[in-house]
């Protein structure tokens, strides 16, 4: 096709005779090209951009909304960030099990930190299979009505068979006995593994404890039968996930996760 | 092409079916029907860019220069898919976490390329827009099907309504594990498949081959 065939006289000014142009010559291959490129980019820029706050927004109302669900909080309804209010963010130095103040605990990005050298360790022991452990971690302290500490909120993560899994624990004031656990996020196989979200099997943590009078870490998932106090029955086909969330809790409650906190939970020094 | 925009909406719901006659965007249909709800979404994330990517790749078609129509194609989908993704973080996010990586991959449904390439290249955008619809919901109608089956066997409930009370929440109802995989959705598209041709003769494909009768020498 050349352009002849075209018909130059119908085409006026510059645009009308580009248009008119066959649109296989390279002149016209590399401006439309460009042009429909930089046009999609605005549209998809403009529109990460301005829907960016309401994502932002979602991602934090969900995690609040899970620390609500695990401390038992939740009813479908409510005014999240009020409720959220209950709460008190503080940010923990794992190694010290003190809480540190160099961070400020209402944004401070848990997992952003776990993999910044800066503010994470690689860990050579690693039965939770999550490669670095940061070495802070965002806990979520509940008060009841005069003050006094009811419940506090730690987050736990791990790999399950596909995935990580990534949520909270809910422990009593003692710091031993559980009172609730919950995934967040994970994408293990649904129906089987994907039941961790069950909330029959989530009750069963409720009123467990994580050590024994000598300060031995039982809590454990496993199939069959254990000491009642210590022992959730694991998800039925779900072996590696079951695993998983058996090696993560026993990880993250355990010396080099949340311990020495609980200890000085415990003991008060706080 | 004599088509009026009627048989455009709905020859590719059983006629011309993108999955069970064309074949094409298979993938997606394993990955997100175990649920009824997230396989609607995917319906309707898959009908908008299908139907607007051919009204943009129609309106613009004279002007696409043949060496790179695939890239230009591609660029339209791919922007439209971003905006959908984004749109459902922003006011689906529940949704948008189960369905995942598999909006992102809509980019590379078949069924999106292969009605800008076959259909939207030719035709004017209005004609185009009607087939990407149609197509959607031919893509939708096989997604729903499979949906309806794999959610009521495998999870005992329909759009997450218990139907059959299963035996982990106390029930009667042994799920049956193997429809929450990916292939039991390739058992009933096959089955789906079979049906139609059962009903519509029209659709079995000639033998491309001819089985050889050996003469005796």
């Amino acid at each position: 096709m050349s352009e002849q065939e075209l018909n130059p006289q119908e085409a006026k000014g510059p645009l009308g005779r580009f248009l008119a142009a066959s649109p296989d010559g390279t002149v016209k291959t590399i401006v439309i090209a460009a042009v429909l490129c930089l046009f999609c980019s605005m549209v998809v820029a403009l529109a990460a951009v301005n829907l960016r706050p309401v994502q932002e927004a979602n991602k934090l109302r969900d995690k609040q909304v899970n620390i609500l669900q695990v401390a038992g909080l939740y009813e479908p309804g409510i005014d999240v960030n009020e409720a959220f209010q209950a709460f008190e963010p503080r940010v923990v130095d794992l190694a010290t099990g003190k809480f540190t103040d160099a961070f400020d605990a209402a944004t401070f990005d848990d997992r952003a930190a776990a993999s910044d050298p800066e503010l994470s360790i690689a860990l050579d022991a690693d039965p939770a299979g999550i490669g670095r452990q940061g070495k802070y971690a965002t806990v979520y302290l509940l008060k009841d009505d005069a003050g006094n500490l009811d419940k506090v909120i730690l987050p736990i993560y791990g790999y399950g068979l596909w995935s990580t899994l990534y949520g909270f624990i809910a422990l009593e004031e003692n710091g031993n006995d559980i009172f609730g656990l919950q995934f967040y996020e994970h994408a293990e196989t649904p129906g089987l593994g994907a039941e961790v979200d069950n909330p029959r099997w989530k009750a069963l943590w409720n009123g467990k404890q994580l050590r024994d009078e000598s300060g031995e870490l039982k809590i454990t998932v496993a199939k069959g039968t254990g000491d009642p106090r210590f022992h959730v029955d694991a998800l039925a086909g779900a072996t590696l996930t079951s695993r998983g969330v058996d090696n993560l809790v026993r990880f993250w409650m355990g010396e080099t996760g949340f311990a020495p906190f609980l200890e000085n939970l415990k003991a008060g020094e706080l | 092409m004599a088509q009026t925009r009627k048989s455009l909406l709905v020859d590719p719901l059983v006629d011309n079916n993108p999955i069970t006659l064309q074949v094409l965007g298979i993938c997606s249909a394993l990955a997100v029907t175990s649920s009824l709800k997230v396989a609607f979404v995917m319906a309707l994330a898959v009908t908008f860019v299908t139907a607007f990517s051919s009204f943009f790749i129609s309106i613009l078609r004279n002007q696409i220069p043949n060496s790179i129509r695939i890239i230009v194609q591609m660029v339209i989908i791919a922007s439209l898919v971003i905006l959908v993704d984004q749109v459902l973080k922003a006011y689906a996010f529940e949704i948008s976490k189960t369905l995942s990586v598999f909006v992102g991959l809509i980019i590379t449904n078949c069924i999106v390329m292969g009605r800008a390439e076959a259909f939207a290249m030719k035709n004017p955008p209005v004609a185009s827009f009607i087939d990407g619809i149609g197509n959607g919901l031919g893509y939708g109608l096989i997604l729903m099907l499979v949906g309806f089956v794999r959610e009521l066997f495998g999870s005992g409930s329909l759009f997450g309504i218990t139907i059959l009370e299963t035996v982990n929440n106390g029930g009667w109802y042994v799920p049956n594990g193997m429809l929450l995989l990916p292939p039991s959705a390739f058992f009933l598209i096959g089955l789906i498949i079979w049906a139609f041709r059962t009903w519509k003769p029209a659709q079995v494909e000639e033998r491309e081959y001819k089985i050889q009768t050996v003469e005796a020498h």
